[in-house]
């Protein structure tokens, strides 16, 4: 069973795809770390050496920050704008959109179902 | 798009004289500004600074968290108090 970083690695998908199960690394970490490990992207996870498992499982551990470190520097960064009170600290607060979209119409990734309004059904 | 590198923060040369002056008496005073658009550089730490907001002056103590960002942003310019409620609404803060 290939676990890596505390997540479960789906056994019939290629490594290339099923490393991006991981938080935090996409196609192109993904590409890079079988780069640099020297392992066939294409190889299916249930296939793989338990050597080059581990090897996957070093690289990440020491290079890049994934799942839960990575969450909580995010969460991080959001608590620091929003201590210092700046303009974009306010929409983090009041869970309206960061980098100055309209909230005329749309938005409603951020603003779904606030106080009443909610997400219209369809008739 | 953001602002080239190469030219270097945006820091307003009047209010940095003030502050450096400021901080070789090693005094503080409020000193009022419009200089919304200039970046906060590490001498405004410990001080505060009246941002003018388009009304009045905002009271802003600068932090060392604050280094980076633009004084513009810790005056807010509109006050949104709100829709008029048509059943019971959660009120949104002023």
């Amino acid at each position: 069973m290939a676990r890596i970083s505390g997540i479960d690695l789906p056994r019939d998908k290629r490594i290339e795809v099923a490393l991006t199960y991981i938080y935090g690394i996409g196609l192109t970490t993904s590409r890079e770390i079988l780069e640099k490990t020297r392992i066939n992207p294409d190889t299916r996870v249930r296939d793989m050496q338990p050597d080059e498992v581990a090897k996957i499982r070093d690289l990440i551990a020491n290079d890049y920050k994934v799942e839960g470190a990575l969450r909580s520097e995010t969460q991080m960064n959001i608590k620091r704008l929003i201590d210092i009170g700046c303009y974009r600290g306010m929409r983090h607060r009041r869970n309206l959109p960061v980098r100055g979209q309209r909230t005329h119409t749309n938005a409603r990734t951020r603003r779904a179902r606030r106080g009443g309004v909610g997400i219209r059904k369809k008739k | 798009m953001a602002r080239s590198i190469k030219k270097g923060p945006y820091i307003d040369a009047n209010l940095l004289a003030k502050i450096d002056e400021l901080n070789r008496i090693n005094q503080k005073k409020v000193i009022k500004t419009w200089a919304r658009r200039s970046t906060i550089p590490p001498e405004f730490i410990g001080h505060t600074l009246a941002v003018h907001n388009g009304n009045k002056f905002v009271p802003v103590f600068i932090s060392e968290n604050m280094v980076g960002h633009k004084l513009g942003e810790f005056a807010l310019t509109r006050t949104f108090r709100g829709h008029t409620e048509k059943k019971s609404e959660k009120s949104s803060r002023p």
